[in-house]
C-alpha cells in the first residue's frame, strides 16, 4: 500500500471537500453587503450596518430567537432522559426482538421529516390538541432521543462490567452504583449528546412547520424571509448565529466522545 | 427498601431492563407508531369533494387518486430526482471518503472528519439559503461564468429543455444541486467507515499476487466497500424523496411529493390524499431497504 495519495484523488478529494464549505463561508460574506435587494456578487461595498440592524431595529426576530432556545432546552431534557434509558437497556441486555427494537429509536430520523411532521399532526387534529409549545417539543423530543440514544450507547458498550460489578461486591446499591459508578464514566457521552440534540432542535424546520400552528421558531422565521425577502443581510446576520450555534456544541461533542468512535 | 429494590434488580435484570425500558419505549410508540397509524388511517379516508369534508368510511379512492397521471407524474419526477442525486453524490464522495479513509492520519483524520461533520449538522435552511445566493441571477455562478467568458456556456445550460430555467435558481439544475450539497455528508460517512474495514492484508495480498493499483481497486477495494455506497444511499434516496423545502425555495413550479404533501394538507385540507402520498416514499423505502439489506448495507452502518 502506498503511503501517498495520487494527485487526482487529492484533487478529487480537496474540490469536494471545497464543495462542501464555499457556500457556508458565502453567507458570511453577504452579511457584510451593501447591497439590500439582490444577491449582487462580488458585494458593491462592504458594512457592519446589518448587525446593528438586526440587534436594534429587528423585535421580530427575538420572540422566535427565544421560542427555539425554550423548544431546545426542553427537547434535549426529556430526549436525555428517554435516550438515556433507552441505551441503558439495550446495550447490555438481550433478548427477542431486541434489533426490531433498536431500529424503532432510529426510525424518526430514518424516515423523512415531511412523514413524522404530518404523522403528529394528523395525530394532534384527531386528539383536538391545539398547538401549542409543547406541541413543537413532542415533536422535537421524538428525534432527539435518536441522537442521545446513540452517543451513550458506544459509550456503555465501552464501559467496562465489572466495575459495576465490584461496585456492587463492594456494597453499594443500584443506586449508588449508577450515581457514583456509571454516571461520571457516561457523562461527557450524555453531554455530547445533549448538546448535539439541542443543535439539532434549534434549527429543524420541516418537522416544526406541521407542529408549530401559528408559532414562530428561528428556522420558520428563516423560511418566511426566504420565501418572502425583507432586509437579505439580516438574515445573513441571523443565519451566521445559527452557524455559531450549531457549530459549536458539533466541534465540543466530537472532542468529548472521541475514543468511543474507535 | 432502595437496598430491596436493589436485590431484585440484582437477582432479576429483566425487571431492570424492562423499567429501563418502559418511558423511551412508551414514548416512540405512542407519540411516534401511534402518529404514524394514525396518518395510515386518514389514507383509508376520503374527501367528499362538494362539502370539503372528510368522510371517516374505509375506501380506497384516495388510493386510486395517487395514480392519475399529474400526481403519478409527480411521483415519477421525484424518484427520478432522488435517483440522480444519489448517483452523482456517490461519484463525489467516494474520494472524500477513499482520501480520508486509507491516507489520512492523525490530525488530518481528525480534521477531515470534521470537515464533513460540520455541514452535516449545520442548519439545513442556512444551507439551502446560500444555494439561495450562489444561483441567483446576479449571483457568484453567473459572476465566474462572465468572468471567464462562459456565460455563453452557462445559458447552453439553462435554455437544455427538462433539466434548464429562466435561471439557475429556478431549474431542475438548481434543485439537483442544492439537494447533492446538503445530503452529500450522509454519503461520505458510511462509505468511509465502509473503507476502514477493508482488511489491509487482502490489498497487501492483491499487491503481492501481481495485481496493479487499477486492479486491486477494481477488484478488492471498490466490491468490498459497496455496502457502504449502499448505505449512504438510503440517506440520499430517502431524504430527497421527502424533502419539499429545497424544491420549494429552488425549483421550477413543477412539484415534488413532499411539496404535494404540503398543499394537499395545508390549503387544500385533503389530508386523506396527502396520507396516501406520504404512503408512497414509505412504501418505496421498504422495498429499497430490503434491497440494501440483501447487498450487505446494514453491516456498513
Amino acid at each position: 500500500m502506498r503511503s501517498e495519495a495520487s494527485w487526482p484523488l487529492k484533487i478529487a478529494a480537496g474540490a469536494g471537500l471545497l464543495f462542501l464549505h464555499l457556500p457556508l463561508l458565502l453567507i458570511i460574506v453577504y452579511a457584510f453587503t451593501t447591497e439590500e435587494r439582490s444577491f449582487q456578487f462580488p458585494p458593491p461595498g462592504l458594512t457592519l450596518h446589518w448587525f446593528s440592524v438586526a440587534w436594534f431595529d429587528r423585535p421580530d426576530i427575538w420572540p422566535p430567537l427565544w421560542l427555539s432556545i425554550k423548544v431546545a432546552a426542553i427537547a434535549t431534557f426529556f430526549a436525555l432522559i428517554f435516550g438515556t434509558l433507552a441505551s441503558a437497556a439495550l446495550a447490555r441486555a438481550t433478548f427477542f426482538g431486541k434489533d426490531q427494537l433498536s431500529l424503532l429509536f432510529i426510525l424518526p430520523i430514518a424516515l423523512p421529516g415531511i412523514i413524522t411532521g404530518i404523522a403528529l399532526r394528523s395525530a394532534f387534529d384527531i386528539m383536538n390538541l391545539p398547538f401549542s409549545t409543547w406541541t413543537i417539543i413532542l415533536g422535537h423530543a421524538t428525534f432527539c432521543i435518536v441522537v442521545v440514544y446513540n452517543n451513550t450507547l458506544a459509550r456503555f458498550r465501552r464501559m467496562q462490567g465489572n466495575m459495576v460489578e465490584a461496585s456492587m461486591d463492594l456494597g453499594a446499591n443500584s443506586f449508588q452504583t449508577f450515581r457514583y459508578v456509571i454516571l461520571p464514566q457516561i457523562a461527557s457521552a450524555l453531554l455530547a449528546g445533549g448538546m448535539l440534540a439541542f443543535a439539532l432542535s434549534f434549527d429543524e424546520v420541516i418537522v416544526t412547520t406541521f407542529t408549530a400552528g401559528q408559532q414562530e421558531t428561528l428556522p420558520i422565521w428563516m423560511y418566511g424571509e426566504l420565501i418572502r425577502p425583507r432586509q437579505r443581510p439580516v438574515t445573513n446576520v441571523v443565519a451566521i448565529i445559527v452557524i455559531a450555534v450549531t457549530m459549536i456544541p458539533i466541534i465540543c461533542a466530537y472532542y468529548l466522545t472521541r475514543e468511543d468512535k474507535d | 427498601m432502595l437496598n430491596t429494590l436493589s436485590n431484585l434488580f440484582y437477582r432479576r435484570p429483566a425487571i431492570l431492563t424492562l423499567l429501563l425500558l418502559g418511558p423511551p419505549l412508551a414514548w416512540i410508540g405512542i407519540v411516534y407508531i401511534g402518529s404514524l397509524l394514525a396518518l395510515l388511517l386518514q389514507s383509508f379516508y376520503h374527501l367528499d369533494d362538494f362539502s370539503g369534508t372528510v368522510i371517516h368510511e374505509f375506501t380506497l379512492a384516495t388510493y386510486a387518486q395517487l395514480l392519475d397521471p399529474a400526481n403519478l407524474t409527480t411521483i415519477l419526477r421525484t424518484v427520478a430526482m432522488a435517483a440522480t442525486v444519489t448517483v452523482f453524490s456517490a461519484i463525489i464522495a467516494y474520494p472524500i471518503a477513499y482520501f480520508a479513509a486509507r491516507y489520512a492520519r492523525g490530525r488530518t483524520k481528525a480534521l477531515f472528519y470534521l470537515a464533513v461533520m460540520m455541514p452535516l449538522w449545520s442548519s439545513y435552511l442556512v444551507k439551502v439559503y446560500a444555494w439561495k445566493l450562489i444561483l441567483a441571477k446576479e449571483g457568484i455562478i453567473s459572476w465566474v461564468a462572465n468572468t471567464l467568458h462562459l456565460g455563453w456556456l452557462l445559458d447552453l445550460l439553462l435554455s437544455t429543455p427538462v433539466i434548464g430555467g429562466s435561471s439557475l435558481s429556478f431549474s431542475y439544475m438548481g434543485t439537483f444541486l442544492v439537494f447533492l450539497y446538503i445530503w452529500l455528508p450522509y454519503m461520505i460517512l458510511p462509505i468511509q467507515a465502509a473503507l476502514e474495514r477493508v482488511p489491509k492484508e487482502y490489498v497487501e495480498a492483491a499487491a503481492d499476487l501481481g495485481a496493479s493499483q487499477q486492479r486491486t481497486f477494481r477488484d478488492i477495494i471498490l466490491p468490498l466497500s459497496f455496502p457502504g455506497v449502499v448505505a449512504g444511499s438510503i440517506f440520499t434516496f430517502s431524504l430527497t424523496l421527502g424533502d419539499y423545502i429545497v424544491p420549494q425555495i429552488v425549483g421550477n413550479s413543477r412539484p415534488m411529493i413532499g411539496q404535494t404533501v404540503y398543499t394537499l394538507q395545508g390549503t387544500a385540507g385533503d389530508i386523506p390524499l396527502a396520507a396516501a402520498f406520504t404512503v408512497v416514499p414509505m412504501v418505496i423505502m421498504a422495498f429499497y431497504l430490503l434491497g440494501a439489506r440483501k447487498l450487505g448495507a446494514f453491516d456498513a452502518l
